[in-house]
């Protein structure tokens, strides 16, 4: 199989996965007589439609280039970082650290992903971005609850934008591997990294649903059980391995142990924000506005899998020589 | 019979006519005002303008119990940042906007040309003058001339932008333009978030999610006493809150 059959191969897959889970969803909807509970079949279309959508406009940005999809992914992680600020509290002494937070820092650091200088954005939220919210919000002359309001500011640029931007940054690293590589195989590897993480969700909660007997944390989510997790890990670890031929720098076990960590991790932004909506006493953050479909809810695991799966393929890839371009 | 129409109470049909329908309880002391006629770009002007400010306060907009219609009303709301006239009237759907306007203080849109043209040709604001008001030209008086029988306005009965969370008490203005034209509808607004978008004293907006809430229209009812009718109209705004 050469490169462009690969391409071909996956995507091919991955539309037919999703046509057959359409009709079956709009089966169960037309007879709800099945004894399935219709909230989950309901659940279950509107991701379907939601997966249907990512997977349309990830097309669209593979087709129209590199720069498009970093600049897409910088779209989305503005729209995240958004609705992550409107639901904490802020006072008014964060209002200019957060204008330059908006600004200044996430289209920054989008750009210096879209030049590939992992050197610098590395550290630029982390180290940069700290550094400057720390010290405007000190200006700004506010100093109640101060540690907790820059946290605050932080713990959004740092999942909201931080750990997204590694998505698209996987289009840019260089690939060493088993495979023949040609053009596509850096799209493969993001589009490896999205299905094996939205097949975890989707895994997490069909295993939770058949087995889940022992919830993780009941007062943070009612539905994330040990069995779920593990399920769901063991459940992307072997679609990974059947799926390696697609992601360039991997062998079958490589890929498999991949696919462990990113539905690990999967959980663990699911978890994450689930606690931070407990908090806040909302349901999901598509509610939190009339209108706006949480973008959040959608990313979370995305976020929190991304960072992890970049440096496994980067590793991989470079033999252990973190050093990219 | 004086009385009765003067207390005219539009019922639920009755809001389905257009204002030239309804009885016209007072002789309005008016000669027509003359229809607005804006130039082509300050049209273009006003239409970016609105398309901004709902892009960067990410605005979502609710009919609650109401729909958007063109038949005279005032819409009174909480007032918290500077956007939040710009964004109830940018929230109206373009017929419904066309003849509504905001009424604003003299002495802050009237400085500087950039503000003076905003404020004239484009949104066709009324400014108020609240340094000189006299008792025989009131502010309610000239509110109501200048609407005459087809325009809306938009009004904060809080008087200025409440500092804190709450919404303050409200000032006497909306009870005398309900008891002086108790045909038009009263439509409370809930501006929502808008204050950390655009909060007091800042120029530059954090673009965080906003929420435009449109509630039930209410009227003076017959006899209501001002701070009683105050209260309600108050409540009728923090109600649309959730």
């Amino acid at each position: 199989m050469n490169d462009v059959n690969r391409t071909i191969a996956l995507i091919a897959g991955v539309l037919l996965l999703l046509a057959v889970a359409t009709a079956v969803g709009q089966f169960l909807k037309r007879h709800p007589d099945r004894g399935l509970d219709a909230a989950a079949v309901r659940t279950f279309n509107l991701r379907l439609r939601g997966w249907w959508i990512m997977c349309t406009v990830l097309a669209a940005a593979f087709w129209l280039g590199t720069t498009a999809t970093v600049m897409l992914f910088g779209f989305v992680s503005f729209w995240a970082l958004r609705e992550f600020i409107t639901l904490t509290p802020t006072r008014k002494g964060d209002h200019r650290a957060l204008f330059w937070v908006f600004f200044l820092f996430t289209p920054l650091h989008y750009l210096l992903v879209g030049l590939n200088r992992y050197d610098i954005f590395s550290v630029f939220l982390p180290v940069y971005a700290t550094l400057f919210v720390l010290t405007r919000v000190a200006i700004a002359g506010d100093y109640k609850r101060f540690l907790e309001r820059t946290a605050k500011i932080q713990a959004g640029l740092v999942v909201c934008v931080y750990c997204l931007s590694f998505a698209p940054a996987l289009l840019q690293i260089p690939i060493v591997g088993p495979q023949p590589i040609g053009s596509d195989a850096n799209f493969r590897l993001l589009f490896f990294l999205i299905v094996l993480v939205q097949f975890a969700d989707c895994m997490q909660y069909v295993w939770s649903r058949m087995l889940g007997r022992r919830l993780v944390a009941p007062a943070v989510s009612s539905n994330r059980t040990w069995e779920g997790l593990l399920g769901s890990a063991t459940s992307t670890a072997l679609l990974a391995a059947v799926l390696w031929w697609a992601a360039p720098p991997f062998q079958p076990w490589q890929a498999a142990l991949a696919g462990l960590v990113v539905a690990i991790m999967g959980f663990a932004g699911g978890m994450t924000m689930s606690a931070i909506k407990r908090d806040r006493g909302v349901k999901d953050y598509g509610t939190l506005v009339v209108g706006h479909g949480g973008v959040l809810d959608r990313i979370d695991s995305i976020c929190f899998a991304a960072p992890v799966f970049y440096h496994i393929a980067l590793f991989v890839t470079d033999g252990g020589a973190i050093r990219p371009s | 019979m004086a009385e009765l129409t003067r207390w005219y109470q539009p019922s639920e049909d009755a809001r389905m006519l257009s204002p030239a329908d309804l009885p016209q309880p007072i002789p309005l002391p008016v000669a027509a005002t003359p229809p607005i006629v804006r130039s082509a770009f300050c049209r273009i002007a006003g239409l970016s303008l609105a398309a901004l400010a709902r892009l960067v306060s990410g605005s979502s907009v609710r009919w609650i119990a109401s729909q958007p219609d063109t038949c005279q009303r005032i819409y009174f709301a909480n007032h918290t940042s500077h956007l939040d006239a710009l964004l109830i009237w940018a929230s109206l759907p373009q017929p419904v906007r066309e003849l509504t306007r905001p009424v604003a203080a003299k002495d802050y849109w009237s400085r500087g040309f950039v503000r003076r043209w905003l404020a004239e040709q484009v949104f066709d604001a009324l400014l108020i003058d609240r340094t000189d008001i006299k008792v025989h030209q009131s502010p309610v008086d000239l509110m109501l001339r200048e609407i005459g029988t087809t325009q809306s306005l938009i009004v904060f009965p809080e008087g200025s932008r409440s500092v804190s969370e709450e919404i303050g008490e409200f000032k006497s203005g909306l009870y005398y333009l309900a008891k002086k034209r108790p045909d038009i509808e009263l439509l409370p607004v809930h501006i929502d978030n808008l204050n950390r978008v655009l909060p007091r004293g800042e120029f530059l907006p954090v673009p965080l999610l906003s929420c435009i809430s449109f509630g039930p229209p209410l009227w003076l009812e017959r006899g209501e006493a001002k701070l009683d009718f105050l209260a309600r109209a108050r409540l009728a705004v923090l109600a649309l809150k959730e």
